[in-house]
């Protein structure tokens, strides 16, 4: 096929078998360039000006939005605190609890394949019916939590725990991090399962114990898969917004606001699309920078 | 093998061009349905029913489509404006300048000369107050051609509700429920004292606290002074505006609010007060037909909103309510208005009432076995205030300071002086701009 291209290109003749290709490609470009290009191009054109999102009419402002959201939204910037909180304790916690469980597992311990199935019941879960299931765990009067503290007489301990300006973030992060883990456990077992198992017989035979094969094997050899996590695990995060609307709509004040909950709420009730169009790409270029560190420092650790 | 590729390619050129052709919206047809486009669950089987009794009447077909919940409903809608693809007819989600923005954009077409004026108009089938929710006077700040807009079908108030049992049980008068701040107050902690929780509401939708604050200070500084601190003449840090807030600091200190009050979604709150978990809320009318789904039982009825001051009236957000729009831009525009006033027609609006529980827009309207209850909250009618007929609307960011700063008074974190200090922040960036 590339003689008859190479040759089509130097006689300078047509050549269908070109052309087919090309149509071939032509529906996954359209696609890409209707949904993906022209909104991105839409968002940074709308993010200089001042609209309602339904008025005919767009005032020009320039830089006017993002000198505003980098040097006068307090609120803003609690958001994305928040949501790098809440990603700091899923990076560790959720893909450390991941990583633990799906090492257990590729272990072929009995009834893996159960285990695999219950970790993986969380994410398909909607966010709407897993917020609503722990409301209910997590309420000040009645809720199961409290319930089970003052149970086994740790009363002392209880609390509105969404309610609370020292609790809510956190428990909020709980909730996603219990939703999330499955995601981080199910690729960590394939990378798991896609290390050779000769190399860790030849390690014993060698005389390696576990800890040794684990940190001299393992860790070295899932670092790719190790930075996928994390990416998907800071993206996933970063965005996070279903949970929060069902369990505390950014409340009490602003500690549990999250960037996407205050781009729409720019939008609705704000009416203001210029201005969380200028958050979107101030938002994606926080993620872009993010992501990118990540990705450096994870080859710089292979490399090591 | 060549042909075969070429065949497949232009099929699939085919497809896509389709497809994109399809995403058009369909012109010229002979005979088009009306599409209605609504977010109520709740009501969407009563309104299926009248599109199908319809048919049978006129033979014309009207299609209701339900987007829930209503902030997806709300982005439809936006959506659907940006791109012109809106139903013929519709609702608008949100205040006054909403509806204003939608209006400015050639969406609403006005009612005004369809309505009429004087006995047998179809204007007189209304309650004033709800259809001066969709009326824009002349010379307005909206800068939108006087006229109505709209056409209210059904119409809520939001006041207070008290559990009668409950109150029965902490040894408060059954029919007489609290009338001043501090008898309020005084009945949460007796309610309290009997193992219940003295006050519920779904404070996390951060509107219900507006709804309360915004009456608070109607009742304290009288419609004049609420409105001068909406054009900016009167500053938030006002002793008036400083004594709201403090409201709800002795609401937080007298200690039998739901210790969950600002992160409980109102369905949630619903569920407290119907399962009488709770012996007071700050809920809508709409809450007769949640509560007759969720405990039938219940003993409950409506209160106004506890007096802070003196010198003006106690007011209750209300008059406003379920309102359907014409789209100016639609081809079907006559048979979208025709239906509406089918719809607004005693008959049917009865039917509504019996089928939805809901207050009426329709003066002469009256359903079959509704509770006397919902007569209780319509009689709540009177002093009703709501922003769509506010003189000046207030900045949705200012409002966002107001009631994140009323949650922080909920959770002890602030004080009503430092509440007061950042919603006038938040005022003076807005009036800056």
């Amino acid at each position: 096929m590339e003689q008859r291209a190479a040759q089509a290109k130097k006689t300078g003749s047509f050549n269908w078998q070109m052309a087919s290709n090309y149509l071939f490609v032509l529906p996954a470009l359209a696609m890409f360039l209707i949904f993906n290009f022209y909104p991105y191009i839409q968002v940074f054109y709308l993010s200089v000006f001042k609209w309602n999102g339904i008025s005919m009419h767009k005032t020009f402002l320039w830089m006017a939005n993002y000198k505003d959201i980098l040097g006068d939204n307090p609120a803003w910037w609690k958001s994305m605190r928040n949501a790098a909180y809440v990603t700091g304790l899923a990076l560790t916690f959720q893909n450390g609890l991941a990583l633990v469980l799906a090492w257990l597992v590729d272990r072929d311990i009995r009834g893996g394949q159960i285990y695999r199935s219950i970790f993986f019941l969380p994410p398909i879960l909607s966010g709407i019916v897993v917020g609503l299931i722990w409301n209910w765990i997590y309420q000040g009067d009645y809720g199961l939590l409290n319930a089970v503290l003052i149970k086994i007489g740790l009363g002392d301990l209880t609390h509105a725990w969404l309610a609370e300006s020292s609790t809510a973030l956190t428990a909020l992060a709980v909730v996603h991090m219990w939703k999330g883990f499955g995601w981080g456990f199910i690729i960590l077992l394939a990378g798991l399962q896609g290390i050779p198992r000769e190399l860790y017989e030849a390690a014993r035979v060698d005389g390696a114990g576990e800890s040794r094969i684990f940190w001299k094997i393992t860790v070295p050899l899932m670092i790719p898969v190790f930075i996928l996590v994390s990416v998907l695990t800071v993206l996933g995060t970063m965005q996070m917004y279903d949970l929060v609307i069902v369990t505390t709509r950014g409340g009490p004040g602003l500690h549990t606001e999250v960037p996407m909950k205050r781009i729409l709420d720019e939008i609705t009730p704000g009416s203001r699309v210029g201005y969380a169009s200028a958050m979107g790409v101030v938002f994606g270029v926080v993620l872009l920078i993010v992501s990118v560190v990540q990705i450096q420092l994870s080859k710089w650790f292979k490399a090591e | 093998m060549r042909k075969l590729s070429l065949c497949i390619a232009v099929l699939g050129a085919v497809v896509l061009t389709s497809f994109l052709s399809s995403c058009k919206k369909s012109e010229g047809s002979g005979h088009q349905a009306v599409v209605v486009w609504h977010w109520m669950t709740d009501r969407d089987e009563a309104f299926q029913n009248l599109a199908q009794q319809y048919k049978q009447e006129t033979g014309k077909e009207v299609q209701f489509q339900l987007y829930a919940p209503s902030d997806v409903y709300s982005q439809k809608v936006r959506v659907g404006a940006q791109t012109d693809s809106l139903p013929d007819i519709y609702g608008v989600l949100g205040d006054a300048r909403d509806l204003a923005s939608f209006i400015e954009a050639g969406h609403v077409e006005n009612l005004t000369a369809r309505l009429g004026d004087g006995p047998g108009s179809w204007k007189s089938n209304f309650y004033d107050e709800a259809l001066n929710t969709t009326y824009f006077k002349p010379a307005n700040s909206f800068q939108v051609p006087e006229g109505f807009y709209g056409i209210p079908i059904d119409v809520t108030t939001i006041p207070f509700i008290y559990n009668k049992r409950l109150f029965k049980n902490a040894g408060l008068n059954p029919e007489k429920p609290p009338q001043t701040w501090d008898e309020f107050i005084a009945a949460g902690k007796a309610l309290k004292r009997t193992g219940v929780t003295g006050f519920v509401s779904g404070w996390a939708e951060t509107w219900l606290i507006y709804s309360l604050a915004t009456d608070l200070a109607h009742n304290l500084m009288g419609e004049a002074k609420v409105m001068a601190t909406h054009a900016g003449t009167v500053p938030y840090t006002d002793p008036d505006w400083v004594a709201v807030f403090t409201a709800f600091e002795k609401l937080q200190k007298a200690g039998f609010i739901d210790p969950s009050l600002v992160t409980l979604g109102n369905k949630a709150a619903e569920q407290a007060f119907s399962q009488e978990r709770s012996g007071m809320t700050f809920n809508g009318s709409w809450a007769v037909n949640v509560y007759s789904g969720m405990n039938p039982k219940l003993d409950y009825a409506p209160f106004r909103p506890p007096q802070l001051g003196t010198k003006f009236p106690q007011t209750v957000w209300g008059g406003a309510g379920t309102v359907f729009l014409v789209n100016a831009k639609s081809q079907v525009k006559d048979d979208a208005i025709a239906f509406l006033k089918w719809m607004s027609d005693k008959k049917q609006a009865s039917y509504l009432i019996t089928a939805t529980k809901n207050l009426s827009a329709v003066k002469d309207a009256s359903g079959d076995g509704v509770a006397p209850v919902l007569k209780q909250f319509a009689d709540l009618m009177r002093n009703s205030i709501h922003p769509n007929r506010f003189a000046v609307s207030e900045d949705p960011r200012v409002q966002e300071a107001m009631t994140k700063g009323i949650q922080s008074i909920l959770i002890a974190e602030k004080t009503p002086a430092e509440v007061a200090a950042d919603v006038q922040k938040a005022k003076e960036k807005s009036k800056s701009e």
